[in-house]
């Protein structure tokens, strides 16, 4: 696949890891978060090496660091959940900073913010570095059943579509007074995704009309050789 | 000889009972270029979708050169009727145009070189082939519309239908797809209430209302039948005048040769 933009997450560049088949690079990334799953929890100097391996891998990739790390807003929910544990956890009680806290769930906080951060980052330096139609081929080859495959494609082509779609409509209830930072209008907001789902559904109908008009008898043809 | 498109007594009624057709004949003959005009509603898009066998008759049939849409056809059935559907983003799902053309000859069992050929040669008659490694959602609207065109034409179809194509297109984007469509020498069947588009392209038109065909005359004829028009809810656009438009269309023609 020669020319085209990439996806949002993805970084256009042609270094050796931008080049490294994507079946490789998704066993990699596979391999490298269940070490850090299976790091234990205090082991400290064990984290440090884990992310000076994968900040070796991003220097290669040549991805700027602030790149990623502006993405790596989607792990607020978890830095939420983290924060939140060593107030809730039971046992011994310890005090930082003047507040009263668990002793476990600090050292738990700790261990999943870590954990998680390596996981996104390494996740990131995937998808900054392979475009997604040879994710989806990498994910072929390392045989994922092709229907599965078919859906994470047909996935990735209408992300854009629909989130167009819902951007349109949000646009179309602002100009009526809609304030999405508002809690007493997310009710709306709650309705519009509803609306979206549907029109989603409903395209998904056309789409498979359209795809049965032109042959489709469930199996997708391998077109390239 | 056998019309490309054969519809006799057709009738459909929806699973809900609502009843969309009620008996439509419809013959289109190899080579022309005819325009199924009707209000919304009318029941354009359920006759469509019965040409291919999307859609099973309730009463009547509908037969392609020939051959009936019947289950066991589907295959064939839908080789010899290209639909190009309404919005592309519809049409258009693989990772980049080239597979998008590609996808319906492979469902034929074209492979390799063959299957090259027959998309490069669909692609440069829409005027795309310089996009075939692109993704096809990151084309503008016309283009979308035309590589959509060409998806159906990789099938080497016998009749191509249109549903509303020129809906969206700005004015460049609209005459470009005209000249493609005049370009191509296969048989069309164009669905819209676009009533210039259909004095453009199409030498007869056939009027489907309330699920039966209340006229099918030359397309310039028809424009002119204010009355006819008006009980069809059909409306020319305001300061269109079809006679001034034909008679354009007529030194077009002779001035082409």
């Amino acid at each position: 696949m020669g020319a085209g933009h990439g996806h949002r997450l993805h970084y256009h560049g042609h270094s050796p890891m931008h080049r490294a088949p994507a079946h490789l690079k998704l066993l990699a990334l596979l391999g490298f978060v269940l070490v850090v799953v299976a790091t234990p929890r205090q082991a400290y100097p064990a984290y440090a090496v884990e992310l000076l391996v994968l900040l070796g891998v991003i220097a290669v990739a040549r991805v700027p660091v602030g790149y990623l790390a502006k993405r790596m807003v989607v792990e607020v929910p978890f830095v939420v959940f983290a924060l939140l544990m060593p107030f809730v956890a039971h046992g011994p009680r310890t005090e930082i900073l003047g507040v009263t806290v668990a002793e476990q769930g600090v050292v738990a906080g700790v261990a999943l913010l870590l954990k998680g951060s390596l996981g996104v980052l390494a996740s990131l330096t995937l998808a900054a570095t392979t475009e997604a139609s040879d994710l989806l081929r990498g994910l072929e080859r390392l045989r994922l059943p092709q229907l599965l495959v078919q859906i994470i494609g047909f996935m990735i082509r209408y992300l854009d579509v629909v989130t167009a779609e819902l951007g349109r409509m949000t646009v179309a209830m602002r100009s009526r007074g809609f304030e999405p930072r508002s809690p007493r209008h997310w009710p709306h907001l709650a309705r519009a995704l509803g609306a979206l789902f549907v029109r989603s559904y409903e395209r998904g109908e056309r789409v498979h009309l359209a795809m049965l008009s032109r042959g489709y008898d469930g199996t997708v043809r391998r077109q390239t050789p | 000889m056998t019309p490309v498109l054969d519809v006799r007594g057709l009738a459909y009624a929806y699973p809900d009972g609502h009843q969309a057709l009620f008996g439509v004949d419809l013959h289109v003959h190899r080579g022309e270029r005819v325009a199924l005009l009707g209000p919304n509603g009318a029941g354009k898009t359920t006759l469509v979708l019965h040409l291919n066998g999307i859609l099973t008759a309730g009463a009547g049939t509908v037969a392609v050169s020939g051959l009936p849409v019947e289950k066991r056809h589907l295959a064939e059935i839908r080789r010899r009727v290209g639909i190009v559907f309404q919005d592309p983003d519809d049409q258009l799902f693989m990772g980049t145009v080239r597979q998008d053309v590609a996808f319906g000859p492979a469902n034929l069992g074209l492979r390799g070189p063959a299957l090259e050929a027959r998309v490069m040669s669909a692609l440069e008659q829409v005027g795309m082939a310089a996009y075939a490694d692109r993704p096809p959602h990151h084309l503008s609207f016309g283009q979308r519309r035309r590589v959509a065109v060409a998806t159906v034409l990789a099938m080497e179809p016998e009749i191509l239908v249109l549903d509303e194509p020129s809906s969206n297109l700005d004015p460049a984007s609209r005459r470009e797809l005209a000249e493609i469509l005049t370009s191509l020498e296969v048989t069309v069947l164009m669905v819209t209430h676009d009533l210039p588009y259909a004095l453009e392209l199409c030498e007869r038109s056939v009027v489907l209302h309330d699920g039966v065909v209340a006229a099918d005359a030359p397309t310039s004829e028809l424009l002119v039948d204010a009355d006819l028009l008006a009980r069809h809810r059909l409306e020319l656009p305001f300061g269109f005048d079809p006679v001034v438009a034909a008679d354009q269309l007529a030194a077009r023609r002779t001035a082409a040769g």
